[in-house]
C-alpha cells in the first residue's frame, strides 16, 4: 500500500495524519480528564458524560451568538468567556445530579451506570426539544481561522493548534489540582478510606459533590473546545462515550499519566490507520486492539501491585 | 479449658513428616517485603497459633498458603505437594480450608444452603447442575450444624445470625469439607466470652483428625488452644515454641512492650 | 426438600398464569398486527431472561446482549436470504444466486462464511452456537483474569460498538446499515403471510417457555445457589473449592444462547435483521426490560419486556418526544426507587395482600432467593 507514494509524500502523510491524530487526542483527553476524575477517583460510571460535554458546547454556541448579535466588537475574545460559562453550567448541573441521584448509588456502581444512561437519554431529548435536532456550529473568530504552512506539503490549522494548547493547559491545571492542592489530597483521602477521611474531619459528602461537579465542569470545557473543530448536535456526546471510557480504562483508571498516554496511543493509532484503511475499519481495529490488550492486562497500562 | 494431654510437639525428632512445610517464603508488594524469608513447619494434629503485631504479615501468610496471593519466592509444601503453583480451587481440594478475617458467609442463603454449598460434591459446572440433595448431604449438614451450635437455625437466612454465629457458620462451612489443614483468621473476634469458650471447645474437638493454624490476638484464647505459638514480626519468625516459652522470650517482650 | 424440586407450587401457578396470558388471552384479544408486535416483544424477552440469569443471579452486567441477539438474528437472516436469492430470483444480477447487496457491492462469489447457511440444520445449530462461542471466548478471557463489574460492562459495550461498526462498514458481506432485508421463505414456507406470522408467534412463545423452564431448572439447582453465593462473596466460593470463572462463563453463555434464539425468532417474525438491533443502544435498552421486571425474577423479565415495549409503542405512536424522556426516567426510577422492579413491588405489596385474602401462612423462603423483596414467581 505504500508503493504508490514517494518517500517525502509518505513523510508528509504521517505528519498530517499525526496532526489530525493530535486533534483527536485533544478531544479524547479533554473528555477523558473529566471521566478520569469521576470514574478513576470516585468509581462512578457516568454514561451521561457526553451530554455534559454537549451542554458546554451549546453554552459556547449561544455565547457566540450573543456576542455576534449584541457586542460584535468583542467577538474575537468571546470564546474565553464562553469556556468559563460552559464550565459553570456543566459543573452546576453535575452538582445537582450528584445531589439528586449519584449520592444514593455509591455502593451500587452498576446501577449508577444504568441511572446515568437514563439521564443521558433525558438530556438528549431536552437538547432536541429546546435547541432543535439540527447540528449547530459556531463561527470562529478571525484569528482562529486559516492555517500555518510548515513545509510546502504540510499545513496545520490554527484552531487545531489552539485546541491542543488549551488541552495542555487544562491537563496541567487538573494535575496540579489533584496532586498538589489540599483539595486534591482530600479527594484522594476520601477515595482511599472514606470512613477514616470522615473521621479526621473531611466533609466527605462535600468532597464527593465537588469532585463530581469538577469532572462535569471539565466535560463542559471539553465541549466548549470541541465547538472549535466540529459541530454540535443533541446526540454528539454519545458518539464519544465508549471511546472515552476505553481511554480511561486502558490507561489504568486512577492514573492521570496513564490517561494521557492511552489517549495519545489510541488517537494516533486510529488516525494513522484511517489514511490507509476505511474510517470504520480503522476504528474497529483500534477498538479491537484496545479490548484485546485489556483482556490480557485488565488493570490497564499504569497500575501498581498492591495487596488486595 | 485444658489443652490436650499430648500436644503435638514432636519438634526435634528425626524424620518428622510435616503436614505443612513453609520454607524461605518471600512476597514483596512494590518492593515492600510483607513476608521475608519465612520458614515454619506444622505437624499432624497440631493447633498452631500465629501471633504478632499489626503488619507482621500474619494474614499474608494465610493468603500465600491458600493461593490468594502468589509468593515471590520460596516454597510451601503440603504433604510434600508444592502449593505455590496450584490454583485456589486445587489447593482447597488438596485439603486446605481457610476462614477469612471478617466472617465471609452468603447472607442471602439459609444456614443449610451455606453449608450445602461447601459440601465437597458437585463442584464442577455440570456437577452442580446435576447435584441432588440426598440423605447423605442432609445428614452431613445436620451433623456439622450440631458441631457449630446452629442446629436450630438451619432454615434461617444467614444474614440474621449474630456476629459470633456467623464466625461459627464459616468454620462449619470449612468443616463440612473435612480438610486436613484448617486456617482460621481471628475466629473469635467479636465473640462474647461464653462464645469464645465454646469456640475453644469446638477447636479442641475437631483437632482429632486435622491440624489448625489460627491467627489470634486474644491471649487468653491463645493459651486455651495453642499447642505451639509462632510470633511473626516484620514478615519473619521472631520466636516459636510453647506459649510459656514465647511469653518469656525477651525478643517478644521487646517487640510487644519495648520501643 | 421442597426447594430442590424443578418448580415449587407457587412458581407453577405463576408460569401457568403467564402461559394462559400469552397463549390464550393475547391471541384471542389482539388483531394480527398487534399480535405480531407482541411476538416481536417476546423475542426481546429471551434477552431479558438471559440478563436475569447472568446479571440478577450471577451479578455480571453485560451491556452487550444485543451482540448475541444480533448474531442469532443474522444467522437466521443469512439462511433466509440465501433461500430468497435463488438463481431464478436473482437472474437480473451480474452474478445470479448471491444476495442482492453483494451484487451491488461488486462481489462475485459467495463469501466462505455464508456457506453453512445453505443448510437449515446447520443454521439452527449456529443460531445458538455462534453467540455461545463468542460468549465463551469473551467470558474465558475476562473471567479467568477476574475482570468483572463495571470493567466487564464497559468492555462488552465496546464490543457491541465494534460489531456494529464492522457490520455497517462491511456492506458487501453483511448488507451494511440496511441489514439483510427482503426475506421470503423458510424451506419453501412463506413467512410473510398472516397465517405464518400467527404460527411463528406460537413457536416463539413455546421456545420462550422452554427457556423459562431451563432458567428455573438452573435457578433451583445447586448451580443457582452458587451463582447467588458468588455474587455475595466471590472469594468464599473460590476458597470452598470452586472454579469461580467456569460458573460465570456458563451463565454468560446461557444468556447468550437465550439471546441468540430470541434474535433468530425476531428475524423470522419481523422479516429482516439490521445492525440497529446489535449496538450499544438496543443492548442497554434490553437491560432496562430486565430491570423493570425485576432483575431477580425470571417471570418478571417477561412482564417487564412486554410492559416497556407496550409503553414504547403507545408513546411513540402519539408522543415520540415523550418516549425518550419516559425511558430515561424509567431507568432512573427503577434504579433509585425500585431496584427489584415490578417483582419487588409485587412481593412487598401484592403478595402479602393475596396471602391475607387466602388466609395462608407464608412459605419458608425457597433456596436461592434474594433479600429486599425476593422474586415474585
Amino acid at each position: 500500500m505504500f508503493a504508490e507514494y514517494s518517500l517525502p509524500e509518505l513523510g508528509s502523510i504521517f505528519v498530517m495524519q499525526g496532526f489530525a491524530g493530535l486533534i483527536l487526542f485533544s478531544v479524547f483527553l479533554l473528555m477523558a480528564l473529566g471521566l478520569a476524575i469521576i470514574f478513576g477517583q470516585m468509581g462512578v460510571i457516568n454514561m451521561a458524560h457526553g451530554e455534559f460535554m454537549i451542554l458546554g458546547a451549546y453554552v459556547t454556541y449561544f455565547t457566540s451568538q450573543f456576542f455576534l448579535n449584541y457586542i460584535p466588537a468583542l467577538f474575537s475574545i468571546y470564546f474565553f468567556l464562553a469556556m468559563g460559562l460552559a464550565f459553570l453550567a456543566s459543573g452546576a448541573l453535575g452538582m445537582f445530579i450528584e445531589w439528586a441521584m449519584i449520592r444514593h448509588l455509591y455502593k451500587r456502581p452498576l446501577d449508577t451506570l444504568l441511572a446515568t444512561w437514563g439521564l443521558s437519554l433525558i438530556l438528549q431529548q431536552l437538547y432536541r426539544s429546546f435547541f432543535g435536532p439540527r447540528e449547530v456550529g459556531v463561527e470562529l473568530p478571525e484569528w482562529m481561522m486559516g492555517s500555518i504552512p510548515v513545509t510546502d506539503m504540510v499545513e496545520v490549522q490554527i484552531n487545531g493548534l489552539f485546541v491542543m494548547g488549551l488541552t495542555m493547559a487544562i491537563t496541567i491545571a487538573v494535575a496540579f489540582l489533584m496532586y498538589k492542592s489540599r483539595w486534591g489530597k482530600q479527594v484522594r483521602a476520601v477515595v482511599q478510606n472514606r470512613v477514616m477521611a470522615g473521621a479526621v474531619g473531611i466533609n466527605t459528602e462535600k468532597v464527593d459533590r465537588y469532585t463530581f461537579a469538577l469532572g462535569c465542569g471539565i466535560a463542559g470545557v471539553a465541549g466548549s473546545a470541541f465547538t472549535m473543530i466540529g459541530s454540535t448536535g443533541p446526540t454528539s456526546g454519545q458518539l464519544y462515550i465508549v471511546d472515552t471510557f476505553l481511554v480511561v480504562v486502558f490507561g489504568g483508571a486512577a492514573s492521570l499519566l496513564g490517561t494521557i498516554a492511552s489517549a495519545f496511543t489510541i488517537s494516533q493509532a486510529q488516525s494513522t490507520m484511517e489514511f490507509f484503511l476505511s474510517g470504520s475499519m480503522a476504528k474497529v481495529l483500534t477498538l479491537l486492539g484496545v479490548v484485546g490488550i485489556l483482556m490480557l492486562r485488565p488493570q490497564g497500562l499504569f497500575t501498581l501491585k498492591v495487596r488486595r | 479449658m485444658n489443652p490436650p494431654a499430648t500436644p503435638g510437639v514432636i519438634s526435634d525428632q528425626m524424620a518428622p513428616d510435616f503436614l505443612l512445610a513453609v520454607e524461605g517464603l518471600t512476597v514483596s508488594f512494590d518492593g515492600f517485603k510483607a513476608v521475608n524469608d519465612l520458614s515454619f513447619y506444622v505437624d499432624e494434629r497440631e493447633i498452631r497459633v500465629i501471633v504478632g503485631p499489626n503488619g507482621a504479615g500474619k494474614t499474608t501468610v494465610l493468603d500465600l498458603i491458600c493461593g490468594k496471593t502468589r509468593a515471590t519466592s520460596g516454597s510451601i509444601k503440603f504433604r510434600n505437594r508444592e502449593l505455590t503453583k496450584m490454583n485456589e480451587a486445587k489447593i482447597v481440594q488438596a485439603g486446605i480450608g481457610r476462614k477469612f478475617q471478617t466472617p465471609s458467609i452468603y447472607d442471602d442463603l439459609t444456614v443449610f444452603e451455606n453449608l450445602e454449598i461447601s459440601y465437597p460434591k458437585g463442584r464442577s459446572v455440570f456437577g452442580a447442575l446435576a447435584f441432588k440433595r440426598d440423605a447423605a448431604v442432609t445428614e452431613r449438614v445436620q451433623e456439622v450444624a450440631e458441631m457449630i451450635f446452629l442446629q436450630d437455625r438451619l432454615h434461617e437466612r444467614a444474614e440474621f445470625l449474630s456476629h459470633g454465629q456467623k464466625q461459627w457458620l464459616e468454620i462449619g462451612m470449612l468443616l463440612i469439607q473435612d480438610p486436613d489443614l484448617l486456617m482460621l483468621d481471628e475466629p473469635v473476634a467479636g465473640m462474647s466470652v461464653s462464645e469464645r469458650v465454646k469456640t475453644a471447645e469446638l477447636l479442641n474437638k475437631i483437632i482429632a483428625n486435622r491440624s489448625i493454624i489460627v491467627i489470634e490476638h486474644d491471649m487468653k484464647f491463645v493459651e486455651d488452644i495453642a499447642h505451639r505459638v509462632t510470633v511473626l514480626h516484620q514478615g519473619k519468625v521472631l520466636s516459636e515454641g510453647s506459649m510459656d516459652h514465647v511469653k518469656h522470650d525477651p525478643k517478644v517482650v521487646e517487640v510487644y512492650l519495648g520501643h | 426438600m421442597k426447594n430442590t424440586a424443578f418448580l415449587n407450587r407457587s412458581e407453577l401457578i405463576a408460569v401457568a398464569i403467564l402461559a394462559v396470558l400469552i397463549l390464550v388471552v393475547l391471541p384471542m384479544s389482539l388483531d394480527g398486527f398487534r399480535l405480531n408486535l407482541v411476538g416481536k416483544y417476546l423475542t426481546y424477552a429471551f434477552v431479558a431472561l438471559g440478563l436475569v440469569m447472568c446479571w440478577g443471579f450471577g451479578g455480571i452486567l453485560s451491556l452487550g446482549q444485543g451482540i448475541f441477539f444480533g448474531l442469532g438474528g443474522y444467522c437466521m437472516a443469512m439462511f433466509l436470504k440465501l433461500e430468497a436469492s435463488s438463481v431464478e430470483n436473482t437472474k437480473i444480477q451480474s452474478t445470479p444466486g448471491i444476495p442482492d447487496f453483494m451484487d451491488w457491492n461488486q462481489i462475485t462469489s459467495l463469501p466462505w462464511f455464508w456457506e453453512p447457511f445453505k443448510s437449515l440444520p446447520a443454521t439452527m445449530l449456529l443460531v445458538v452456537g455462534v453467540p455461545v462461542l463468542l460468549a465463551f471466548i469473551l467470558g474465558f478471557a475476562m473471567f479467568t483474569r477476574r475482570v468483572g463489574g463495571t470493567y466487564f460492562a464497559i468492555i462488552t459495550q465496546a464490543i457491541a460498538a465494534i460489531l456494529t461498526i464492522l457490520i455497517i462498514g462491511q456492506q458487501g458481506y453483511t448488507g451494511g446499515i440496511n441489514g439483510i432485508t427482503d426475506l421470503r421463505t423458510l424451506n419453501g414456507w412463506d413467512i410473510r403471510t398472516d397465517d405464518a406470522k400467527f404460527i411463528l408467534y406460537f413457536v416463539s412463545a413455546g421456545l420462550l417457555f422452554a427457556c423459562i423452564l431451563i432458567a428455573y431448572f438452573v435457578k433451583h439447582s445447586k448451580l443457582g445457589r452458587i451463582l447467588v453465593a458468588m455474587r455475595d462473596k466471590e472469594d468464599r466460593v473460590r476458597f470452598s473449592g470452586y472454579n469461580v470463572s467456569n460458573f460465570k462463563i456458563f451463565v454468560f453463555c446461557l444468556a447468550a444462547a437465550f439471546a441468540g434464539i430470541g434474535g433468530a425468532m425476531f428475524t423470522l417474525q419481523v422479516g429482516f435483521m439490521s445492525p440497529s438491533f446489535v449496538g450499544i443502544v438496543p443492548s442497554i435498552e434490553m437491560v432496562i426490560y430486565a430491570a423493570v421486571g425485576g432483575r431477580l425474577s425470571i417471570l418478571g423479565a417477561i412482564y417487564g419486556t412486554l410492559l416497556v415495549n407496550w409503553a414504547k409503542t403507545a408513546f411513540s405512536e402519539s408522543f415520540p418526544e415523550l418516549w425518550l424522556l419516559g425511558l430515561g426516567g424509567l431507568f432512573i426510577a427503577v434504579v433509585l426507587a425500585f431496584p427489584n422492579g415490578l417483582a419487588g413491588i409485587y412481593t412487598s405489596y401484592a403478595e402479602p395482600f393475596i396471602r391475607k385474602l387466602m388466609n395462608k401462612k407464608p412459605d419458608i423462603l425457597p433456596g436461592g432467593n434474594i433479600p429486599q423483596g425476593s422474586p415474585a414467581e
